[in-house]
């Protein structure tokens, strides 16, 4: 099948998919009160760019995703280095590493919101928390598995110990953390929508946390249905970024 | 009178490799067997034993042997990438400690830093010397077309060819102008023209300079054709050298056309008759495990 195929027939996937739930609705086989209705839901997400209402929790939402992303990477690129390198460092650090991982970390959003109050921080916080584990890993495992003969050949050539660290250690650890720059950039996303849900005065998860305190199914799904468009944007973004800085790398295409 | 000789002539060796010990600890703990060596743990395996290795200035030699007995780990402990269990290493008369910086070392697997241009590849000795990056990128580009790549320096390896990724190494190495190279079977993985172009361009470099070379290899003819001298070694465990053959054919000499003379064939069924038995018996022991 041709790509333009492709795309015209996923089109029309989500046409008929929004048609049946239109019918299915509007002939009330699914209660209107429960399931929202297409045409308001798109009239809804029409009037809030309409109107500009969206643009500040938009805004907001993207902020805090991008504050989350950044800190959490560089946090999790700094102790995945330092304790990738330290063998004893990383032995004694082992166990509360591993809890930490295994605690559900979206409990701790009332902690943030206690903390860091309603504001951007507490989300920004509770994102962090969710990147920095993806990145550190990633960057632990990625000096762990430097290549034994590279290594060898840098020491050879006359690397000192920042010139690997430069050289060798941080473009290997970056590999890995290209590597899982979708599902850390989501969870960025993930840490600032469900922080706002969980308490704050804007952004797009306080649009539907409010919402749902009045019953308005409409909206709720208008706001579901942008920060998924939202989603889709950002990863579209990270393939293009991807593609510019890990030229180096042979491409696996499917 | 001789011993003083002797002693004052391995002080200035490039290399002196004295009765080197290398053993490598298991990982797993078998039950120790009745026989065992004293400090020698049950399963550890012993690759070299007492092998004693001197590569005079400026000397080329060559040191063959088996698969799997432990040419790689001799090379390793003179560029003191490991140490050794036991014996002396001394580079220029003075002991070695750490990495050898005397030496530039050509791995037997690919060692190209993956993230870096050809370009970058070649530079990046110098750049760790401190040297500026538009100078060292002007010798890198000398360097590239030296080793037939102008043009490719802005590629990365993955986008080379198993045989430039192969030229590719010796640039980055001799660039640095290192006093003593350590060769991994450099040329093994090329055809036999480029190959034999290479051990050429390799004895050209060598004649200009006169740097002291130890060069591993397990193919003879290649051995031959290039070195001074020929070292065999035995099949492992407990690899020592157990023959040493002075190569006296005349220099210059072309790779493809010294393999035609009579003192070449002489020297190999001389050398052959050796190594062929410790080939059998390390083919028999890669059997057996
Ligand atoms: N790090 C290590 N740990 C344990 N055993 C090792 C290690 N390195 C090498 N050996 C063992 O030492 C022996 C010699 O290895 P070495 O790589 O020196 O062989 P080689 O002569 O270079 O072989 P080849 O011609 O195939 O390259 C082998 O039996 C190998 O299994
Ligand atoms: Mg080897």
């Amino acid at each position: 099948m041709s790509a333009t195929i492709l795309r015209v027939c996923q089109a029309l996937l989500l046409l008929a998919s929004f048609a049946l739930w239109q019918v299915l609705t509007a002939s009330g086989v699914l209660p209107p009160f429960f399931f929202g209705e297409p045409l308001k839901v798109l009239e809804k997400i029409w009037q809030w760019f309409a109107s500009g209402e969206i643009f500040p929790h938009l805004g907001i939402t993207l902020l805090e995703t991008l504050l989350a992303f950044l800190f959490g990477t560089a946090l999790g690129l700094g102790v995945g280095l330092w304790l990738g390198l330290n063998r004893l460092a990383a032995t004694l650090a082992d166990p509360y590493i591993k809890a930490m991982n295994a605690m559900p970390r979206v409990i701790l959003a009332p902690i943030f919101a206690v903390w860091f109050g309603l504001g951007v921080w507490s989300k920004v916080a509770l994102g962090v928390t969710l990147v920095f584990f993806m990145v550190f890993f990633n960057v632990f495992q990625g000096v762990r598995e430097v290549s034994p003969v590279v290594l060898a050949n840098a020491r050879m050539l006359g690397a000192g110990r920042r010139h690997l660290l430069r050289h060798i250690y941080l473009p290997s650890a970056m590999s890995w953390v290209f590597s899982s720059l979708h599902t850390s950039v989501g969870m960025a996303f993930v840490g600032a929508v469900v922080g706002e849900y969980l308490g704050s005065a804007k952004g797009v998860g306080y649009l539907i946390l409010q919402a749902e305190g009045s019953f308005d199914i409409n909206t709720v799904f208008a706001g579901i249905l942008v920060l998924t468009a939202f989603a889709l944007a950002l990863d579209a973004l990270v393939s293009l970024a991807e593609q510019r800085l890990m030229v180096w790398q042979p491409r696996h295409e499917a | 009178m001789t011993s003083m000789m002797s002693s004052l002539k391995s002080a200035a060796a490039a290399i002196n490799l004295s009765k080197i010990t290398c053993t490598f600890a298991s990982l797993a703990k078998p039950v120790a067997r009745p026989g065992d060596r004293p400090g020698v743990g049950a399963g550890d395996y012993t690759a070299v034993c007492e092998a004693s290795l001197t590569v005079a200035r400026g000397e080329f030699v060559s040191v063959v042997g088996p698969t799997g007995c432990g040419k790689s780990t001799l090379l390793n402990i003179a560029a003191g990438l490991i140490a050794p269990t036991a014996g002396e290493v001394t580079v220029f008369g003075t002991p070695l400690k750490g990495i050898n910086r005397h030496a530039g070392y050509l791995f037997q697997s690919d060692a190209l830093l993956p993230w870096m241009s050809a370009v970058d590849n070649v530079i990046v000795g110098l750049i760790f010397r401190g040297i500026r990056r538009a100078d060292a990128l002007e010798r890198g580009h000398q360097w590239l077309a030296r080793v037939g790549l102008s043009g490719h320096g802005h590629k990365y390896p993955h986008q080379l060819s198993g045989g430039m990724k192969k030229r590719l190494s010796p640039a980055q190495v001799l660039i640095n102008d290192p006093d003593i190279l350590l060769m991994d079977e450099p040329f093994s993985a090329l055809d036999i023209q480029t190959r034999q172009l290479m051990e050429n361009e390799l004895l050209d470099l060598w004649s200009a300079d006169r740097k002291s070379v130890l060069f591993i290899t397990h193919d003879l003819e290649e051995a031959i054709s290039l070195s001074d001298r020929v070292v065999v070694l035995s099949a492992g465990p407990e690899t020592r050298p157990i023959g040493e053959f002075a190569i006296t054919l005349p220099r210059p000499r072309d790779v493809a056309e010294v393999r035609m003379t009579p003192g070449f064939l002489e020297l190999h069924k001389q050398i052959w008759d050796i190594l062929k038995a410790e080939v059998q018996k390390g083919y028999r022991q890669g059997l057996a495990a």
